[in-house]
């Protein structure tokens, strides 16, 4: 079912990466101020950019979730926001060296990007701990729903109010007044459309694994079920091993996911 | 700020990358490591699936302690 056109997305992904990464480093001219450091800059943005947009995802999805009661749409909010987190990790990691490089401080704390990018980190790391400190899997779906649409919410909020303000020292990239040149403009779409690609494929191939998963314990449930009923006691020897296996993972989230359509 | 030159400047840029890099390969190692367990645990299903069908006799039943 997520398996499906795994493989084209997977192709285009490596393709699209190994055509920025040409772009990067053979076509994009130095930038006058900053020289060769400025080339961080094709993957800290887009970074940045997918893991805020995947957090509003996570949002979307959420809302779908409430909407339609169907535990898949929770499943996918999950994983969208999970990925986010990867991806402003690396954010993070990236413009930290960025900063280091460029104004001599691994860490600035007046600046408000830095900070409330740091904020919005910060709020999305507490969104799986409070997730699994609850035990029932449909109040746990649906507190984590509207965790992920009230967080989803402040995201373009606190971007909107850090473009306000006045005093940064953050370059601006988007809609500042000194527009890129053409061959600079073309690099960083590429890199924002691999990155991107990165991200719905990362996303897909935790969907399918989570899904292989939820079908093999449902299997192994169906034929320990079957098995007691016709007194076949192999159904004994069914190994557990799963449930420890997934113990890291959100085991319910799957369940449910897959619980109507298994019938389990 | 003047730009810094290649050879200061290179490093940060290979860490940036490099980051980016270590990212994708964590995470497919993950995901190698979780693909291997569905794989055993599918193994060990289908070996039970193809095993003979021990039903359990009512003279046996009988002799267990209740």
């Amino acid at each position: 079912m997520y398996g499906k056109g795994l493989r084209t997305l997977s192709i285009a992904t490596v393709a699209a990466m190994a055509t920025a990464l040409c772009l990067v480093f053979f076509y994009a001219p130095l930038e006058a101020e900053q020289g060769f450091l400025q080339k961080i800059f094709y993957v800290h943005v887009p970074l940045a950019i997918v893991a805020l947009c995947g957090f509003v995802i996570g949002g979307l999805l959420a809302i779908q979730h409430l909407r339609t009661r169907d535990s898949r749409w929770d499943m996918r909010s999950y994983v969208a926001i999970h990925m986010s987190l990867i991806f402003a990790v690396g954010t993070l990691i990236t413009g930290s060296i960025w900063a280091k490089g460029s104004w001599g401080h691994w860490w600035v704390w007046s600046e408000p990007t830095l900070v409330s990018f740091l904020i919005v980190f910060l709020l999305y790391a507490t969104y799986q701990p409070l997730r699994f400190a609850i035990e029932d899997p449909e109040r746990q779906a649906r507190y984590a729903s509207v965790f992920a649409i009230t967080a989803g919410a402040f995201v373009p909020m606190n971007f909107i109010a850090v473009r306000l303000s006045t005093a940064y020292l953050h370059p601006r990239v988007l809609g500042s007044t000194s527009n890129l040149p053409g061959s600079m403009a073309l690099t960083f779409v590429v890199s924002l459309v691999a990155i991107a690609l990165l991200f719905a494929t990362l996303c897909k191939y935790e969907l399918t694994a989570k899904h292989a998963r939820a079908q093999l314990r449902a299997l192994r449930r169906r034929l320990a079920e079957t098995g007691t009923d016709q007194g076949d006691t192999r159904s004994a020897r069914i190994p557990e091993s799963a449930s420890a296996e997934g113990a890291c993972l959100p085991a319910s989230v799957e369940e449910v996911a897959t619980a109507g359509r298994f019938g389990v | 700020m003047p730009a810094l030159p290649l050879h200061e400047a290179g490093k940060y840029v290979a860490g940036a990358y490099i980051v980016l890099f270590a990212i994708v390969l964590i995470y497919v190692a993950i995901m190698a490591i979780r693909l291997s367990h569905i794989e055993r645990q599918l193994g060990e299903l289908l070996e039970l699936s193809e095993s003979p069908p021990e039903v359990e006799t009512s003279t046996e039943r009988e002799s267990l302690p209740a």
